[in-house]
């Protein structure tokens, strides 16, 4: 058992989370939330995408200024690289998502982190998406994420926060199981 | 007809209620749909097994039994243990007596069965967490192809038609039933979402043995952390057999059959796994070694370290490299799937507004909020040994003595209100906890 000589800070508000889920329990209708992103086109495989706005708690809510995101290929898709690939997006939301879950679990659990760090790797067949064999799917063909974590824990218990962090994940679960995905055109 | 206490269902929770009821000499009759014990008679397949060894079934008022106390009793076993035992306490029990409904009235509850109506100051529910199978919407779409059976009506592989099998659920049921598929000729995939992983046996003695030691069976409700995950956990993966083995993962994997993510959809014919089979393993993994540890620190506080094996860890579930992400249902590759995907309470017949919006008795370890109206038998009611046989001897005691003053007080209030025409509320002891 360690001791603990002062409070664990991830700086992580667990508290407030757990009396919101103390408060939603007696109004799950304040439970559903709907994220939103615009999405631009710049020039040639370059856009550009907003966050703003989302509606959760019953009501609209705002982030506290906009985000922008670019997203372009590399030059050796012949593009000119303003930004991320969308895979590569698409592995920051999943460590980003995770990574939250690691201190917000790891403050739960009274487990001062130190240091946190993802590596993702994606393998993908880019056959696919070039249309050259249809039996190749476009997406991953598999994501790894390997953790480097300082923390004052035991390995198991290192080991238990981010397999909790995994089952808590939305980014995980999207990625994990499938999604109904309607794209309409106005 | 008038009683004091009804108690609904005579399978080992019920009656151990009544045993307890008796004792105090609270006039009370048990009801009974069918037989005594008649979900181990009727909904059991054939080579089950109790998970629990012999000697775990310590019913209060139970004379010892002849039985060698670390088999595992086979379903005539349990249903002879249970309708002795019935007899042995001389149950009030009235078989065939189906409950249609339970109304509050002025001074209690009136039951109404096939049979007449009782009426009496209180109602305890006995009837079980496992009435009707859980099946998964998408079952709905599923080819007619596939022939599609539940645990409670699968009896043995030979009822199954030949060709492949997809059993889905980890839990005991699952694992033993795609066990016994799979030695049956049959290929059985297994699609495998969170579960609990417990060797049979560890450092030479029954898993049971060391959590009924160390105290792990009789953590109390008010005492864990996450109540609502405790209650919810699937069955250990476990069989009784005469050679004791551990019936997890790897064993499956070693017997041929093919692991696959949990069941999440079902598209143009085809089944959809999860990507989460690594992590649901090494959450299982992780959960198993924190017991082990438990364990081993129980072994080292009480001296057992010289009288048992050295302690030692298993290895961690064997992940297949790819496993598939989706399975045709229409190639005729699946021809039969397994439900083994839990069971949930029925309490249609239950007239009295306290089931939560998913369909859950509320309660406060068994007391119901319904004055005099008690719960039996379902998972991690009290303790964490709730819904096992050898769990129902201290939650029916706890709850007769709550019940035991609840009358009481009830009666003390109208006798008051009789003589004074005031209103007394009628105030319960607090339940005492009888930590281990």
């Amino acid at each position: 058992m360690k001791t603990t000589t002062k409070a664990v800070d991830n700086g992580v508000n667990v508290q407030a989370l757990l009396d919101a889920r103390e408060a939603l329990s007696e109004a799950p209708e304040a439970t559903k939330f709907t994220w939103r992103a615009t999405c631009t086109w710049v020039n040639g495989t370059h856009s550009q995408s907003t966050i703003d706005g989302f509606f959760g708690l019953g009501q609209e809510q705002r982030h506290r200024t906009e985000f922008t995101l670019e997203a372009d290929h590399p030059e050796v898709f012949a593009s000119e690289d303003h930004g991320a690939t969308p895979v590569e997006i698409v592995l920051c939301g999943l460590a980003s998502c995770l990574t939250a879950g690691v201190a917000s679990v790891a403050q739960l659990r009274e487990i001062q982190l130190h240091s946190v760090t993802a590596k993702l790797e994606a393998g993908m067949d880019i056959q696919g998406i070039l249309g050259m064999d249809g039996d190749v799917r476009n997406g991953f063909d598999g994501i790894r994420v390997t953790y480097d974590i300082d923390a004052d824990a035991t390995p198991d218990e290192i080991r238990a926060v981010v397999a909790q962090s995994q089952k808590r994940s939305a980014v995980f679960d999207i990625l994990t199981n499938p999604t109904n995905v309607t794209v309409q055109v106005n | 007809m008038r009683t004091t206490a009804v108690v609904i269902g005579a399978g080992h929770a019920g009656l151990a209620m009544s045993r307890c009821l008796a004792e105090r000499s609270i006039d009370h009759v048990v009801l009974e749909r069918g037989e005594v014990a008649n979900s181990w008679r009727t909904e059991r397949w054939d080579s089950l097994r109790l998970l629990t060894p012999n000697w775990q079934s310590r019913l209060p008022g139970r004379p010892p039994g002849e039985e060698e106390p670390d088999g595992f009793r086979t379903m005539p076993e349990t249903v002879d243990l249970i309708a002795r035992y019935a007899e042995a306490i001389s149950a009030p029990v009235q078989i065939h007596t189906a409950v249609t409904s339970v109304r509050r009235t002025g001074q209690g509850y009136a039951v109404s069965t096939d049979r007449g109506v009782w009426r009496s100051r209180s109602v305890v529910l006995a009837t079980g967490a496992c009435n009707v199978p859980r099946v998964p919407a998408l079952a709905a779409a599923l080819p007619r192809s596939v022939v599609t059976v539940t645990p409670d009506r699968y009896r043995n592989p030979e009822q199954l038609p030949e060709g492949g099998v997809l059993v889905v659920g980890a839990s005991a049921s699952g694992t033993q039933i795609a066990d016994e598929i799979q030695r049956s000729g049959r290929a059985v995939t297994l699609s495998v979402g969170e579960h609990v992983r417990v060797p049979r046996a560890y450092r030479g003695r029954d898993i049971q043995w060391w959590m009924d030691g160390a105290g792990v069976l009789d953590e109390r409700y008010d005492q864990v952390d996450n109540l609502e995950r405790a209650r919810g956990l699937p069955s250990a993966q476990l069989t009784g057999s005469d050679d004791r083995r551990t019936l997890d993962l790897n064993a499956l994997t070693a017997a041929g059959v093919r692991l696959v993510g949990r069941l999440v959809g079902l598209s143009g014919g085809k089944a959809q796994f999860s990507g989460s089979l690594p992590n649901v393993c090494a959450l299982a993994d992780l959960k198993m070694d924190r017991l082990l540890d438990r364990i081993d620190e129980y072994a080292a506080e009480s001296g057992l370290e010289d009288s048992t094996h050295p302690r030692h860890r298993f290895e961690p579930t064997a992940l297949p490299t790819a496993p598939p992400l989706d399975l045709d249902l229409r190639s005729g590759e699946i021809r039969t799937i397994v439900w083994a995907t839990g069971y949930r309470p029925d309490y249609s017949w239950l007239d009295v507004p306290v089931l939560d919006r998913k369909g859950r008795v509320r309660h406060d370890g068994g007391v119901v909020e319904a004055p005099g109206m008690y719960v039996m038998g379902i998972p991690f009611m009290r303790r964490r040994k709730s819904s096992l046989i050898d769990g129902a001897g201290d939650d029916a005691r706890d709850l007769c003595a709550h019940l035991a003053s609840y009358l009481d007080a009830s009666s003390e209030a109208a006798r008051s209100a009789a003589s004074t025409r005031s209103r007394s509320p009628v105030s319960l002891p607090r339940l005492q906890g009888s930590a281990r």
